[in-house]
């Protein structure tokens, strides 16, 4: 074990037991009477929620026991790890992966059923925004109530005040309760105190969630600086983006165990892959089944990379193809295929109907048809992409055919390589699109 | 065997984490580091007790003085109990105010860790503020109501003698009581709601389990010693002789002593063993 480390975990473990609930009675009467005659056996469920005498636990580990009890679960197991100072680790993983719970552990909010941490420096764990915050106090009050419920003495918050308000904007209600708040004026309160923390180790969940783009923004960049300041950071999140930029290293959590450990984008590539819960290709084999009606029916859909294979990570430089496949059952109808693409955000960033001449006043055979669009490179934002398609009955009558919302999505990852529009700017760039642009500038003649 | 302690290695704070085990009282030097949340907490139940109130901290006199009144009344005017001499007035004031405290406290105490889950789960500080927080926001309001006291002994033209000497014994012991019980009930009601429940009937009892409306010597003789184990008995006897001037009954309060000093630190250990598992049986 290094000394360098700031944070070390050794075979750490912890272990749930799930509240099986006994089955009692069909009734409210023999429900209500079991549940009389049996205070004993409400006593000893309620016990067995922490107490693990009864589950041999070194067996577990050592997979000589099997651990398919229905009762139990392993929100983390087994987990080794060592972050030396200074790293941003992010820490990702599908929910349920036991990522909350071994920051829970690493907070010291829950302990570890077995094995060890160690952590070297002060920790300030922000898995909430604004804890502790009292409605009937003022902001003032709440500022230095949340201040040392993360730790801080009164006079380190004396020091900060003046810059936690300005950062939060709020100065002239700081008399006012919190109450009388708006709800975006508490969060922004609450990140204030957090992000002027400035402890060696600091452990963050998914806060920068909240609040409205521009603040997320401001405290990203904040996040940013106290890594510059050699500050160790455990960083948990689904917004891939952020993690990119962000860290340093990446873990990535399966079942309570870790599965990779290394690069940010080659682990934040491998689990979105991993990811089942969007995919980059749907298809409908059965006919029946198929989005659509009499006219049209939708049978597949995907989004491909420049080698024409389905992919749900796209380089933001390289151009991204989608392909429709749709089935025209009866003669004597106009079809327009037609998609959009929508953000994380649900925001939609545009949409495109099928122009080609070819097909636009013809009415279509009966048959197997594939539409294919190439959305180019270099246009869109790193960030989730989803896509909604659609089909258009266009004559005779104007109708939608079918309208499949988020129907397949990807994932536009920026390599930070210097050739894409944000050039050689690592930090965060918002906006919804991302074209690069054609820049000519020339020197035109002596100052003055 | 402490399973998560910090020490200060090259003034660089490490902190090891491992699974619970182990007994303990409480880690001092930790609590100590936490001072100014102590403070702010504080600080928070005080202030909110009485937000958005007309009466504010008069209602700190107005609930004993109710219920003195309703004492008097019925006890005292009515039922007409043996007071050993002393106005009933005065016998039950001396003994409402530090009952006041105590029961307050004890209910505020005993739900504070429920009342504190959102806080639970979400961050680390020594859960050991929990129920000590309202038992010292509770001093506040007791410090008003002795102004009762004041105004009544000054009435009645009552001085207190060299017996007051021993008050501060006594306060000690009023603020004993309710943090015991505060830490055994806070911990348990985490896991069994039935505290939650049982808590109000529980003081109403309490009340008639020491001789706050009637006289310790109402008490058969040979039931003397198991009573005076009930630590209020003790605390009640105490202020009496301590404002009053009556005889010092160290044989009520001892076992009384006693009694809290074991609910304290067996609480303690209780609830640092306990403690480790909150958050997940919440």
């Amino acid at each position: 074990m290094s000394k360098d480390s700031a944070i070390v975990v050794e075979n750490m473990s912890k272990l749930y037991r799930l509240g099986v609930e006994k089955h009692s009675g069909d009734n409210l009467v023999t429900a209500m009477a079991s549940f009389f005659r049996n205070p004993l056996g409400n006593y000893r469920r309620h016990r067995s929620l922490y107490d693990f005498r009864d589950v041999d636990i070194a067996g577990l580990e050592s997979g000589t026991e099997s651990d398919s009890r229905a009762d139990i679960l392993w929100a983390v197991k087994d987990i080794s790890f060592e972050v030396p100072r200074g790293q941003i680790l992010g820490i990702v993983g599908q929910n349920g992966a036991g990522k909350s719970t071994l920051l829970k552990i690493l907070s010291r909010i829950t302990s570890p059923t077995s094995g060890r941490a160690i952590i070297r420096g002060r920790v300030g764990s922000l898995l909430e925004v604004g804890t502790g915050f009292h409605q009937e106090l003022t902001g003032r009050e709440n500022v230095y109530l949340n201040g040392t419920i993360l730790g801080l003495r009164k006079k380190e918050v004396d020091k900060l005040f003046d810059e936690i308000v300005d950062f939060a904007g709020i100065e002239r209600f700081l008399d006012t309760p919190v109450k009388r708040y708006s709800s975006g004026m508490k969060v922004r309160l609450g990140f204030a105190v957090a992000a002027h923390l400035e402890p060696e180790v600091l452990i963050v969940d998914e806060v920068l969630a909240v609040g409205d783009a521009e603040f997320k923004r401001k405290c990203l960049g904040k996040m940013e600086s106290i890594g510059e300041q050699g500050r160790t950071i455990l960083f948990v999140s689904h917004n891939m983006p952020q993690v990119t930029r962000l860290c340093n290293r990446v873990i990535m959590i399966e079942n309570g165990g870790i599965v990779k450990d290394g690069g940010p984008h080659e682990v934040v590539e491998a689990y979105l892959s991993a990811g089942k819960h969007r995919v980059a290709a749907r298809e409908w084999p059965v006919l029946e089944e198929a989005p659509g009606g009499q006219v049209a029916r939708l049978r597949s859909v995907s989004v491909r990379n420049e080698k024409n294979q389905v992919s749900d990570t796209m380089d933001i430089r390289k151009p991204v193809t989608v392909q429709v496949e749709f089935d025209c059952l009866t003669p004597g109808y106009v079809l327009m295929p037609a998609f959009s693409l929508c953000n994380e955000e649900s925001q939609i960033i545009f949409c495109s109907n099928d122009t080609e001449e070819h097909w636009l006043r013809k009415e279509r055979q009966p048959g197997r048809y594939i539409a294919r669009v190439v959305i180019p490179g270099n246009l869109l934002t790193e960030g989730t992409m989803l896509i909604n398609t659609a089909i258009w009955q266009w004559e005779p009558t104007r109708r939608i055919e079918y309208h499949v919302p988020d129907a397949v999505a990807f994932q536009v990852i920026d390599t930070l390589d210097g050739d894409s529009a944000r050039g050689h700017y690592p930090g965060d760039l918002p906006g919804t699109v991302r074209p690069k642009l054609d820049w000519h500038t020339e020197r035109t003649g002596d100052v003055g | 065997m402490s399973s998560q302690d910090s020490t200060a290695v090259s003034d660089e704070k490490v902190v090891v984490i491992e699974a619970a085990k182990g007994w303990r009282f409480f880690d001092a030097k930790e609590l100590a580091d936490y001072r100014d949340l102590f403070f702010f907490l504080v600080f928070r139940d005080i202030k909110v007790l009485y937000a958005q109130t007309v009466l504010g901290f008069s209602w700190a006199i107005l609930n004993p003085l109710i219920q003195i009144l309703i004492f008097s009344v019925i006890f005292g005017g009515v039922a007409k109990i043996e007071t050993d001499g002393i106005p009933y007035t005065l016998f039950s004031t001396v003994a409402i105010v530090p009952w006041t405290y105590m029961s307050n406290a004890m209910s505020s105490g005993s739900v504070s860790l429920i009342g504190g889950q959102g806080m639970l789960g979400k961050i680390y500080f020594p859960r050991l503020i929990f129920p000590v927080t309202p038992i010292l926001a509770k001093l506040v309001d007791f410090a008003i109501s002795i102004l009762l006291i004041v105004v009544v002994m000054i009435y009645y033209g009552v001085m207190p003698g060299w017996n007051m000497l021993l008050l501060p014994l006594f306060v000690l012991m009023m603020i004993a009581v309710p943090l015991g019980v505060s830490l055994w009930l806070s911990a348990m009601a985490i896991r069994y709601r039935d505290v939650n429940f049982a808590m109000p009937f529980i003081i109403r009892m309490l009340i008639y389990s020491a001789p706050i409306v009637y006289t310790a010597s109402a008490i058969p003789e040979s039931w003397r010693l198991v009573y005076s184990f009930n630590p209020i008995v003790g605390v009640i006897e105490g202020y009496r002789a301590a404002l009053l001037g009556t005889d010092v009954e160290w044989l009520y309060i001892l076992p009384g002593m006693f009694t809290s000093v074991l609910l304290v630190f067996g609480g303690l250990l209780y609830f640092h063993r306990m403690e480790k598992v909150f958050v997940d049986v919440i």
